[in-house]
């Protein structure tokens, strides 16, 4: 049983999370700049580097052609599935596009796909994740919506393994919020999961039972949540400009991201006021300024979450329930913190909604207790197990261009059909099947996943070979086909055609860092952040030598401080990690007694009513990470 | 410990060698290799039709926790793959017998009785050719169906000149609940089928046959009001 740390990770539309399990708790990890959410932009700075999170942000405004976001709803999609997106967000697809080829859009100069940019964020939070743990990560279980399609989980698990992590299991969001609700209450009962994030909207509804988390039917929308109340914000913004200032400022990203930027902070705002107010500055000179009330703000996005009672209504009639048979309906995601929304789901459900956990952070500390189980389990996850169903309808093009349903939606995963296929001429050798994802009844109105090719069919006369082919859709959601011809007992040779999607090769070209040099990487990167710290040990240092405590300590004391600083100014030089962050705790045991008496003095100056300026010996002389506990009760 | 090791499956466990259970090894709790048996013998329970659903469901949890992929996420590739197999095939199990209708259609299969063929194929070729499927109206409903089907061609001829009948919707509407209750009785009669099942089960195979037939009668007929219902859904949205 191998030790290493399996992370649970949330990679959202807006933000993304990494999380662990921390003895009997899962718990987020901050990034270096402390902060647990990670946003799913991704720039290139002045010096055309990568930068993703935080220190992307500011480039969505100044270069708004060098910085993405929300990519997520561009995830296993085709060029014709996203022209409405393209109206609404500033994504720049490829000029050179082909078509069938997968999605590839402009940051700068370059193009990357969508798989690529989101394995630019799994990055960042993989290293985030060693730099927290100190030590390497490899393995991580990653969240995706439930209505997500065998396309976009595909996408997602291609994302990560160019972002160098073997993806031991996907889970669906909703169903990942109930194991960190499950594992907090551990109560039977039947509850609802409604999850509005950025950019999918997903509900669950869910039998637990003695640790068994059991998914009974599920449904949403996966273009669909804070993202289209913003840009409905903005489309009126715009309006209002073009109209009052007579300035149109459609095709203006920089203006463009501003007003995002400015109506994001109302939404947010108009979540605890009554109202709120815009103030952009515009190109010119101009400003566009503007008071929206609570209740115009309601009016306004009432058809955007009215868009989640279908799904909800859909969900308790494939689950046979009537609304008053669920104990708890649980809210996740963002635009949950919405008091409106909130209102919609009491209304639907006719129960006051669960709002104990941190929306944001919920499904990334789920993830983790199912990463958890993944490796093994520990004492507290060890009755845990989650049954989580296929969200549509997996079937088989047949005559006449119709959808012949061989998986039902809502079938318990892993499912499987089997299915036989003959010949119709003499010595044909090949058959093609056309796999379909969907509720419709005609082909041409459901998804297509792939063409699989039958091959080697053994040339018999037309009717006579028997090829049994089996559909399995394994626990991540993912289709997988295997065929054999019954008669000479051969296995069928398949050739899949991805209607949408990467290829293995594509994937292997994309590594960022491949297997072999990611414990190099790490080794680099861990002696470049132990040098960081010694940096700030050895300026704390500087600065305790001019404090009265200083003076205090005796000659032997002082001595040992003086050697461990010169050792630890050798060694930082080298590349020799270890020798690092000895020298580095060496110095910080004997700088114990001085940041003491530091402590000392700040409290008697405090207490003299003086500033404590010149005290800072925070951040070298106690080493460690700050932790961020789970919160929730 | 349900079941036995069923025909074609090795007695003895892959990793320990001692006498293997059904579906891991009951010494050392190994999963084994899938064998292909029917879903009744997957959970061990005899073929009869009267199924205890609580205990089905108990069942199925047990099991989930032994083969689920999860449990497995550590073990080597073989292992694995089996637990997925075996997962997967418990999963279609357990949704087959636990719904009182799939599980009756998958006996009827299981006694070698092409149900759903006739119906499927008919409904495809009908979509392919465009042409009207032909279907036999059960003698007890011949006179309602006639009726209903009358009243519906008035509705569509309304609906295209926009108009209004609220007389001939009252009308439709209670052919409609009517068709309902007959398809909630259906289910009645079915059950009584299943219980004429479970004695003859070990009898001889006319006996047999003879409810084998009266059960595809029912499902049939069900099928039929099924059908109906939702054209008059159709007929009433449009």
């Amino acid at each position: 049983m191998s030790t290493a740390y399996i992370v649970g990770i949330d990679l959202g539309t807006t933000n993304s999370l990494v999380a662990y399990m921390q003895g009997d708790a899962p718990v987020v990890i901050p990034g270096e700049d402390g902060l647990n959410l990670v946003p799913s932009v991704v720039a290139l700075d002045e010096k055309n580097q990568i930068v993703v999170g935080n220190a992307a942000r500011k480039y969505l405004i100044e270069t708004p052609e060098r910085a993405v976001y929300s990519v997520k709803r561009l995830m296993g999609r085709g060029v014709e599935d996203v022209q409405d997106e393209l109206k609404l967000f500033p994504f720049q697809l490829a000029d050179d596009l082909q078509e069938g080829e997968v999605l590839r859009i402009k940051i700068g100069e370059r193009t990357y796909t969508p798989p690529e940019i989101s394995a630019l964020i799994l990055r960042q939070l993989k290293r985030n994740a060693e730099r927290f743990l100190g030590a390497p990560v490899t393995q991580a279980v990653i969240t995706v919506p439930a209505y997500f399609n065998d396309a976009q989980r595909q996408a997602t698990k291609d994302a990560g393994r160019i972002a160098g992590l073997n993806v031991l299991r996907l889970v669906n969001e909703p169903t990942a919020a109930s194991l960190a609700y499950g594992l907090d209450k551990k109560k039977n009962g039947i509850i609802a999961v409604y999850d509005l994030g950025g950019g999918t909207f997903d509900v669950s509804i869910l039998k637990l039972h003695d640790g068994i988390f059991e998914v009974i039917a599920t449904n949403g929308d996966t273009h669909l949540g804070g993202d289209d109340i913003d840009n409905l914000l903005i489309a009126v913004a715009l309006d209002d400009i073009r109209g009052d200032l007579g300035i149109d400022l459609r095709r203006n990203g920089e203006a463009g991201a501003r007003i995002r930027k400015a109506v994001i902070e109302a939404k947010i705002a108009l979540s605890s006021q009554p109202s709120a107010k815009l103030d952009v500055d515009l190109p010119g000179g101009k400003k566009y300024q503007r008071e929206i009330s609570r209740e115009l703000f309601e009016q306004m996005m009432q058809p955007i979450i009215d868009r989640t009672v279908g799904p909800c209504k859909q969900a308790l009639k494939d689950a046979g329930l009537k609304p008053e048979q669920i104990d708890e309906v649980v809210l996740v995601g963002g635009s949950t913190r919405i008091p409106k929304v909130r209102r919609l789901v009491q209304d639907l459900f006719g129960r006051v909604p669960h709002t104990d956990l941190n929306p944001d952070e919920v499904v990334a500390l789920g993830a983790a207790v199912q990463a958890n189980i993944l490796g093994g389990g520990s004492e507290i996850t060890k009755e845990m197990l989650l049954l989580d169903v296929t969200p549509l309808s997996l079937g088989i093009e047949v005559a006449g261009g119709v959808t012949d349903k061989i998986i039902q939606r809502n079938s318990t995963v892993p499912a499987s059909a089997t299915q036989y296929y003959t010949t119709q001429v003499d010595g044909q050798t090949n058959v093609a099947i056309h796999v379909l994802q969907g509720e419709r009844e005609l082909a041409r109105d459901c998804r297509s996943l792939a063409r699989f090719d039958l091959k080697g069919i053994p040339p018999m006369v037309a009717g006579m070979p028997r090829i049994e082919v089996k559909f399995l859709i394994d626990a991540n959601g993912i289709l997988r086909v295997s065929a054999r011809e019954q008669r000479s007992g051969k296995e069928a040779e398949i050739d899949v055609q991805p209607t949408y999607g990467l290829t293995d090769e594509q994937v292997e070209n994309m590594l960022l860092e491949s297997y072999d040099y990611a414990e190099e990487d790490f080794r680099q990167r861990q002696v470049i952040e132990a040098r960081r710290e010694a940096d700030t040990i050895l300026a704390a240092l500087g600065k305790g030598k001019k404090n009265p405590g200083w003076r205090e300590l005796s000659s032997d004391e002082r001595s040992r401080v003086e050697t461990a600083e010169q050792a630890l100014m050798q060694v930082k030089e080298g590349d020799d990690y270890h020798a690092i962050r000895g020298a580095i705790d060496e110095l910080n045991q004997a700088t114990m007694r001085l940041a003491e008496l530091m402590m000392d003095s700040a409290v008697s100056v405090a207490l003299k009513g003086k500033t404590m300026d010149g005290t800072d010996f925070e951040e070298g002389a106690q080493a460690g990470h700050p932790v961020a506990k789970a919160d929730f009760e | 410990m349900p079941g036995q090791v069923p025909e074609g499956a090795t007695p003895s466990c892959w990793s320990c060698g001692t006498m293997r259970a059904v579906h891991f090894c009951s010494s050392c709790g190994k999963v084994q290799p899938p064998v292909p048996v029917d879903y009744f013998t997957f959970f061990g329970f005899p073929r009869k039709l009267n199924l205890d659903t609580a205990a089905l469901e108990k069942e199925f949890y047990g099991l989930s926790r032994r083969l689920h992929p999860d449990g497995f996420g550590q073990a080597d590739d073989r292992e694995r793959a089996w637990s997925l197999e075996q997962s997967s095939m418990l999963n279609d199990a357990y949704r087959t017998l636990k719904d009182p209708i799939k599980r009756t259609e998958y006996l009827l299969r299981l006694e070698g009785i092409e149900l759903e063929e006739q119906s499927k194929q008919a409904t495809e070729k009908a979509r392919a050719t465009g042409e009207l499927k032909k279907q036999v109206v059960p003698p007890d409903l011949l006179e309602e169906v006639f009726e209903l089907n009358m009243h519906l061609e008035e509705l569509r001829a309304q609906k295209k000149l926009g108009e209004d009948d609220p007389a001939l919707l009252e009308e439709i509407g209670k052919a409609k609940l009517s068709l309902e209750e007959k398809y909630d009785a259906l289910l009645n009669e079915l059950k009584t089928e299943w219980a004429r099942w479970d004695k003859t089960v070990d009898q001889n195979a006319a006996d047999r046959r003879t409810v084998l037939d009266a059960m595809l009668d029912v499902l049939n007929r069900r099928n039929y009001i099924r059908n109906l219902v939702r054209d008059v859904n159709e007929a009433m949205e449009n």
